[in-house]
């Protein structure tokens, strides 16, 4: 593609320092996000996911660190930054969705005084400018009577239309790219399905890269362009959403698809897939994923893990599923 | 939140009753007043007249009914020492504690919620472990030790600030203070720093772990996210929300800033109530005594009710949901 796209990671490491060896939650992640496109990143508890998100918008906890690789903002390289310019960043070009809406939000501070308060951090307006300008971020959040409601505290509100606050939030300064981590764990189902519809509106209307963090593949299916499956810190599959989620190629992605309830696929019981994510201090040789792997051979379990590249373009494995035969599941 | 506050109230009325039977019980237990205001040469007559006059025939409940109703007015007796009302010294004396006590839950207050927030911010700082390290000599000190030292190093070594008394005071008419005058000011320096160093010190190490656990929060997360400046991350979105147990805490604290002045005013010879009442202990002045105790229950009760106002003051979660939930 000629267009450089909004978010760029390239072979990004994460590493956490510990008393026995460092850890490695993030390994050798790449991935382009384009304007106007959502990246689901999918994966089990602890295999990355968040970590790579907090690790582009430079929210990781100490001691974990980026050691290696590039993350490319509209080009510009912005792993390095830290104190001032990192902050500039921060809520202007890039914002973030966190998980859980009733935790998110500042329970001391109207949803007004925490929205004027970012708008006049990075647009410079006046009060009654900034004022204005709250009211319209919530106006298009959906929530209704912004004007009276905006004086209201968080907790006047319901968990779906605190979400809806934390997405005008994360917006409100006109960003290229949402990260949002989990965006709709914590709420209804009756409410995610409005959540994910509202994030997808914004992410067409507005071109914003969508960065969406979730272990949901029924979310994963409804709202993202592309997906990046994520296993034990690496990439499991990369691929456009129809692709991966019709055809799998990895198979760990089978096997996440597989033990998901979607209606399209109407199996009679779900499948598991045995036994658990090994930890990252106890990692295999070879491939991360070859002692839960049915395809799994020697040449899995020796040998350096394989990378999207050396598999072929897609995903990460040494002996991807063919995709005619998983077509037949259909 | 009207029910709220009168259920309060109607709970600080029953301490303040029980407090009171307390007070009153230290009249009929701790040895008999008839004896202590009678002197050796008396007559089985005077001893009835006497009991008569101060109505120690009738029975428990009605003395303690009258003893009640005097003491809302006001009216704790006389002195047994003094021969004067109770109430009059009372009220000669409690500027002088009110004052120390002012200064230093200022000192308490304000020393230790800056001090606290240092040492959150710059938590792994040479300078905030310094302080830190220095606030538990301020906790396990017993406040006579820090009187003394202080006496010692600026009064008897430095020779800069008075060792007792409060120096020269102004006279308003109802009130004497010694905020008006340079010796009064020196005078106070020493005993308020002394009354106030546990209580700053407390309040410090509150406010420090507070506000870690504050910065831990999901919304100073989110917050961080936002490109928010850290100068108001810190001070508007995370002291906030680290206040209502400070307050909790520092209206606690004024409480036993009073009651504990005792020490301090022996320390210093501070003219108030606190060293009235370690006198009138030695010379078995009950109604002094008692009315003491009165005294320091109300305030630690009143002072308790205005601290639970002060919670609706800074956290709207308790206020009436005034325009309704979504």
């Amino acid at each position: 593609m000629t267009k450089t796209p909004v978010l760029s990671v390239r072979d990004l490491i994460v590493e956490i320092p510990t008393r026995r060896g460092v850890l490695r939650p993030v390994d050798r992640v790449s991935y382009d996000i384009h304007s106007g496109q959502i990246l689901g990143v999918v994966g089990e508890s602890g295999a990355g996911k968040s970590m790579t998100g907090n690790a582009v918008i430079g929210l990781l906890d100490r001691p974990a660190r980026i050691t290696s690789g590039e993350i490319l903002l509209s080009g510009e390289p912005i792993h390095q930054l830290q104190g001032e310019p990192l902050r500039r960043l921060r809520g202007k070009r890039m914002g973030m969705i966190f998980q859980d809406p009733l935790t998110s939000l500042n329970p001391l501070l109207t949803v007004g005084e925490q929205l004027t308060e970012t708008i006049q951090e990075h647009l410079g307006l006046s009060n009654a400018d900034a004022r204005n300008r709250a009211i319209a971020a919530l106006e298009e959040v959906g929530i209704p009577a912004a004007r009276q409601r905006i004086d209201s505290y968080p907790h006047e509100f319901s968990g779906g239309m605190r979400q809806r606050v934390v997405i005008a939030l994360a917006l409100c300064a006109e960003p290229e790219l949402i990260i949002a981590d989990e965006p709709t764990t914590a709420l209804d189902v009756s409410v995610q399905a409005q959540i994910i519809a509202l994030l997808k509106r914004l992410c067409r209307e507005r071109g914003v890269a969508v960065m969406l963090v979730t272990h949901d593949m029924g979310v994963i299916a409804e709202a993202a362009d592309r997906v990046a499956v994520m296993y034990a810190g690496r990439l499991a599959e990369l691929g456009a959403v129809r692709d991966v989620v019709m055809s799998p190629s990895h198979p760990y992605t089978a096997g996440l698809m597989a033990s998901t309830p979607l209606a399209s696929i109407g199996q009679k019981r779900l499948r598991q897939i045995p036994g658990s994510m090994p930890r990252l201090g106890a990692l295999p040789d070879g491939c991360a994923f070859h002692p839960r792997c049915e395809r799994a051979t020697d040449q899995c379990k020796t040998g350096g893990s394989p990378t999207i590249a050396s598999g072929g373009g897609r995903a990460a494995c040494i002996h991807p599923l063919p995709a005619a035969k998983s077509e037949v599941t259909q | 939140m009207l029910a709220y506050m009168i259920r309060r109230v109607f709970q600080s009325v029953i301490v303040l009753l029980v407090v009171g039977l307390v007070a009153f019980s230290m009249f009929r237990f701790v040895g008999d007043p008839v004896d202590n205001m009678l002197g050796q040469e008396r007559t089985q007559a005077d001893i009835e007249r006497l009991r008569e006059q101060l109505g120690l025939d009738e029975n428990f409940v009605v003395q303690y009914w009258r003893f009640l109703e005097q003491a809302v007015q006001g009216n704790f007796g006389l002195s047994y020492r003094q021969g004067r009302p109770v109430a009059d010294i009372l009220v000669e004396r409690l500027p002088a504690t009110l004052e120390l006590a002012l200064v230093s839950g200022l000192i308490a207050l304000i020393g230790g919620i800056a001090l606290g927030i240092f040492t959150a911010i710059r938590k792994r700082g040479i300078a905030a472990n310094l302080i830190m390290t220095g606030s538990l000599i301020g906790v396990s000190l017993p406040t006579f030790l820090i009187g003394i030292v202080l006496i010692y190093v600026f009064s008897v070594e430095l020779g800069w600030l008075p060792s007792f008394g409060r120096g020269e005071v102004t006279d308003l008419g109802w009130w004497t203070t010694g905020f008006l005058t340079v010796s009064g000011l020196k005078a106070l320096i020493l005993p308020a720093i002394t009354l106030g160093l546990y209580q700053m010190t407390l309040i410090m190490r509150l406010v420090r772990t507070e506000m870690l656990e504050v910065l831990r929060m999901d919304y100073i997360r989110f917050a961080r996210a936002r490109g928010i400046r850290q100068r108001s991350i810190h001070f508007r979105h995370a002291l906030k929300n680290t206040l209502v147990p400070v307050i909790t805490i520092t209206g606690l604290q004024l409480g036993s800033i009073i009651a504990f002045a005792i020490i301090t005013e022996t320390v210093f010879q501070w003219p108030g109530v606190g060293l009235l009442f370690i006198n009138a202990v030695q010379f078995v002045d009950i109604p002094v005594m008692a009315a003491y105790l009165m005294m320091i229950s109300v305030m630690f009760v009143g002072i308790n009710l205005i601290v639970d106002m002060l919670y609706f003051a800074i956290d709207p979660r308790l206020r009436v949901d005034r325009k309704g939930g979504h």
